[in-house]
């Protein structure tokens, strides 16, 4: 989850590349460069607050039918150089978001501001957004070059401008070589580089990418989302990212929105998404999660108590519930659930669990078991030298920190 | 060396060489896709290659003019048309016979209508001819009957050319059944080759054509003519034949008085003094001609050479360029018209898109007929659409517009028969251009129009091709909408070919008409190739 630092030094070489070529973007590369200053961690600190919002959606809604809505009531705040992503299962509305914001939808309701500007008052070739497609959308009668080179042309550039900067965007991703080829030529991984640097050799400053990896194997996508990653931070871009994939949700972005069904369920820091889901959706959607149904009995300060269904006690932190007797589902991580008695807070509550199966996954064993009624309850354990090797059949102890256990909406 | 050895050495669980065990299985493959496209091919074959290839034969053929004058044609290959002569007796006699024969199979006025697509008057000529020709050489027949009256007897030329076989048989012939044909007797050939062949010609045409028989017909004049010519050649030795009235005749037709052919001719019609003529039958002799071309191309075959015809009388380039540029008018109009449509039907969604879908196949389901008419009550002087424009004062009443029975009509009927034509390749390659092209092209920076401009109709020219390719090549060979509509002004050169076939017939012409569209046609194929390239052309997405 860290990472590529971004050094200052690097930062301000880049300045001067980029304002070489477009002088109007030097102010925003002084900004990027004053928020070097503030990392920390090897992540950026950006608040919303502090930076003025960049791309803001206020209370939009979208229908296209005038039934149903798409986008239910969606706010968001996107400062200058974010690397957000939205994820979500499929028909959540995440393409229906991108494509208000590229303006090729108009929100029914609602704002969505650029830089300040309520979008609709700028037509979309003059957002200066660039865009990557789910298909890549690459020209089919251009080659490389040349689809590289229109949005150059576009803008009315000379010839060698245009020239150095095709072969410094097609540098950039590594496909120095391949202007002359036609899009039909190129594989899918290669057919990707050339629709980002396309995106990206105008220099927009808001840059949009639909499930752009989608199509692509599991070793070429990890290599092109630390490219991604790299190339946004580098150029100090803002970019919003559709996925599917919660990997690389969690590995590339600076915050990511949980959509469901046309709302964002929680907006966070990976980390903060992981370990503190808000809701049961979002704990259920991010990373694997064992859950449990009861009812609050009692609630001390940031501690409750959970009866489950079962009848057995259980100590977990209240996040969504707020009166004893609201229904609940908790939620504990596999790797935090603790089957060694002394680790556990001495008056801590445990529960009785059945080893039904253990599996041997190399770095960490997996084991499910029988806890409270249910049959899938998954423990992650590291493979350490003094780790416990649990055999199915054995009858065994678990409990957790309170923290660890998220009490959450039913 | 290793791999070849070891690939020679590749053989199959039976023994086989794999390679020839591969052919064998795709031979039998390749057999079994055959037997599937035979029935087309053989149709194909039949109704398609077969009358093309016999189109590019009869536009260049010629064989009538040697079939039926043949002694004509070879006597008159030494006759020099630019000495401004009429030919030698010689000629007259061999045309004397030829027609004699002709008339006989009625043979002769064929051959006049076909000189007659040459030079007017031929027809005539030939037909005034045919009606007199029997009476030339008729003083040949007095003066042989004045030396010897059995010469008037049939039997008397029955014994002297007749095979004695034949003889027998004719004799013994009750008229029931087939007659015996005619055999020549043996040797009379040498002697009197002209008498001969002329007897020979005589008898078989009373055998086969009067199904009569020569024991009972008197020769025709020709034959004593021939005669004549026959014992009048030099070193002519008649004893072979042992006819005593055969060596009197010898000696008396010395004394004959010549009857000149060529004189015969002339009384009859003055026109065969004419070297014109004559210079159009020698111009016309070879079995092979390039006449029908020159004319389809306004330029005629005469007897001097090549010349473009009179001015007045051009039609065909006038005509062809006029069929070029108006399919090219009608193809352009329907890219225009049939452009935004098929725009429209890739973009809506599927339910109106179909609605329009059978908006534009509904011509093609009433009939075409029905619709050329339909176009005639629209267009006409007192039609709807001036009615309309008199209606709403756009023009005055005497100044109703002339939009049928000319080139605005063929027009606007053609467009609007071979829309569909053009409209269902753009749709279908429309439809394969994904929409987010134009949106990437916008976010790129592109307004509509550089967007629309420089990445979607790229695209779509693919679909522009196929439609005008289509489009080009049906109206280009359209017949029955011009014939309708377009009046004389707005006909096609293939209302001129019908006219050939069936109102006028010249099949030559007609088929020297179509091999030259056949050869634009596949020239302006060629070219878009070059141009364009046809793996450029898609008819569907
Ligand atoms: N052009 C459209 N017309 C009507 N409904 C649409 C249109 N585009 C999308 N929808 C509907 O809007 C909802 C959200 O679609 P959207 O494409 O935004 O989902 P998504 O989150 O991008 O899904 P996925 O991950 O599968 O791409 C879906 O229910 C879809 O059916
Ligand atoms: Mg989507």
């Amino acid at each position: 989850m860290n990472r590529p630092k971004t050094s200052c030094e690097t930062k301000t070489v880049l300045i001067f590349r980029l304002a070489c070529v477009r002088p109007g973007r030097f102010s925003l590369i002084i900004k990027g460069a004053a928020k070097c200053a503030t990392i920390d961690g090897g992540r950026r600190l950006v608040s919303t607050s502090e930076a003025q919002a960049f791309v803001e959606f206020d209370r939009v809604q979208k229908s296209y039918d005038g039934e149903t809505l798409v986008v239910k009531d969606l706010n968001l705040s996107m400062p200058k150089g974010e690397f957000l992503t939205m994820l979500g299962p499929s028909g959540s509305g995440k393409t229906t978001c991108l494509m208000m914001l590229a303006g090729f939808e108009t929100a029914t309701n609602g704002d969505i501001r650029l830089d300040g500007q309520p979008i609709n008052n700028i037509p979309p070739h003059k957002r200066g957004i660039g865009m990557v497609f789910q298909n890549y959308a690459l020209f089919p009668h251009m080659t490389v070059a040349e689809n590289l080179s229109f949005p150059l042309e576009v803008r009315k550039m000379g010839r060698s401008d245009r020239e150095a900067k095709i072969k410094h965007a097609l540098d950039m991703v590594q496909m120095g070589d391949f202007g002359g080829r036609r899009p039909s030529q190129l594989s899918g991984g290669q057919q990707q580089r050339i629709a980002l640097a396309r995106a990206l050799v105008f220099e927009p400053e808001l840059v949009l990418m639909d499930e752009p990896l989608g199509a692509l194997d599991k070793q070429l996508r990890e290599t092109l989302q630390f490219e991604i990653t790299r190339l946004a931070h580098d150029l100090g871009i803002t970019v919003v990212y559709v996925t599917h994939d919660q990997t690389e949700a969690l590995t590339m972005s600076d915050r990511v929105a949980v959509f469901e069904a046309g709302r964002i369920q929680q907006l966070a820091p990976p980390d903060e998404l992981y370990e503190a889901p808000i809701n049961s959706f979002v704990a259920q959607f991010i990373g694997e999660n064992n859950t449990l149904e009861g009812v609050v009995t009692a609630i001390q300060g940031d501690q409750c108590t959970v009866t489950l269904d079962s009848g057995d006690i259980i100590d977990a932190r209240p996040v969504n519930v707020s009166a004893v007797g609201d229904r609940t589902k908790v939620s504990i991580r596999p790797e935090r659930v603790e089957f060694n008695r002394e680790r556990l807070h001495a008056d801590a509550h445990t529960l009785k669990a059945e080893v039904l199966e253990f599996i041997y996954m190399g770095d960490i064993f997996r084991t499910r078991l029988r806890v409270a009624g249910s049959d899938d309850f998954v423990v992650k354990t590291r493979n350490a030298p003094d780790q416990r090797r649990l055999k199915p059949g054995e009858q065994i102890e678990i409990g957790w920190l309170p923290e660890d256990c998220r009490a959450l909406d039913a | 060396m290793t791999d070849a050895t070891a690939q020679d050495a590749m053989i199959t669980a039976d023994g086989t060489p794999l390679k020839v065990s591969l052919n064998r299985a795709l031979r039998r493959e390749k057999l079994r896709a055959l037997m599937l496209i035979a029935p087309l091919l053989i149709f194909i074959l039949v109704s398609f290659i077969f009358p093309i290839g016999d189109m590019l034969i009869r536009s260049v053929q010629n064989g009538m003019v040697s079939q039926v004058i043949p002694r004509t044609v070879t006597t008159l290959e030494d006759w020099d048309h630019t000495s401004g002569e009429t030919p030698s007796e010689e000629v007259f006699q061999a045309l004397t016979r030829d027609f004699m024969i002709a008339v006989e199979r009625k043979d002769h006025t064929r051959l006049g209508t076909r000189l007659n697509y040459e030079r007017t008057g031929m027809s005539s000529l030939f037909r005034k001819t045919g009606r007199r020709v029997d009476d030339l050489g008729e003083g040949y027949t007095d003066q042989f009957g004045d030396l010897d009256p059995a010469w008037e007897e049939p039997m008397t030329w029955v014994t002297l050319m007749g095979h004695p076989d034949w003889i027998a048989a004719q004799a013994a012939w009750d008229g029931e059944g087939a007659e015996p044909s005619f055999r020549l007797r043996d040797g009379v050939a040498d002697v009197l080759p002209r008498t001969a062949e002329m007897y020979a010609a005589f008898a078989q045409v009373v055998q086969v054509e009067d199904e009569d028989s020569p024991t009972e017909e008197e020769p025709w004049h020709i034959v004593y003519a021939s005669l004549y010519e026959d014992l009048q050649a030099d070193g002519v030795d008649v004893t072979s034949l042992s006819a005593p009235i055969l060596t009197a005749a010898l000696e008396g037709s010395a004394a004959f008085e010549t009857q000149s052919m060529r004189d015969g001719f002339i009384e009859i019609e003055e026109d065969w003094a004419d070297p014109e003529v004559w210079g159009t039958i020698q111009a016309f002799s070879s079995p092979v001609t390039a006449g029908y071309f020159l004319k389809a191309v306004d330029l005629s075959l005469t007897p001097d050479g090549v010349e473009p015809v009179a001015d007045n009388l051009t039609i065909y380039v006038e005509l062809f360029w006029r069929t070029m540029w108006m399919s090219m008018t009608i193809t352009f109009s329907c890219i225009l018209l049939g452009y935004p449509i098929a725009w429209l039907m890739a973009n809506l969604p599927d339910r109106s898109a179909n609605l329009i879908m059978i908006l534009v196949l509904l011509p093609f389901w009433t009939s075409l007929l029905v619709r050329t008419s339909a176009w005639k009550v629209l267009l006409q002087r007192q039609g709807v659409v001036n009615d309309t424009l008199v209606a709403i004062g756009l023009i005055g009443d005497d100044g109703r517009l002339a939009l049928i029975n000319n080139v605005t009509g063929t027009i606007i009927a053609m467009t609007h028969i071979l829309l569909p034509f053009m409209i269902l390749p753009l749709y279908s390659v429309m439809k394969g251009i994904p929409p987010s092209y134009l949106r990437a092209a916008k976010s790129l920076g592109a307004t509509n129009v550089t967007a629309f401009r420089r990445v979607y109709f790229p695209q779509s020219v693919p679909g522009i091709g196929a439609g005008s390719i289509l489009v080009f090549i049906l109206s280009i060979g359209y017949y029955i909408t011009p014939e309708i509509v377009g009046g004389t002004k707005g006909v096609f050169i293939s209302n001129r070919i019908a006219y050939f076939i069936s109102d006028s017939p010249n099949w030559g012409l007609a088929a020297a008409l179509g091999t030259i569209l056949l050869v634009v046609v596949l020239a302006l194929y060629w070219a878009y190739d070059k141009v364009v390239g046809i793996d450029n052309v898609k008819l569907g997405g």
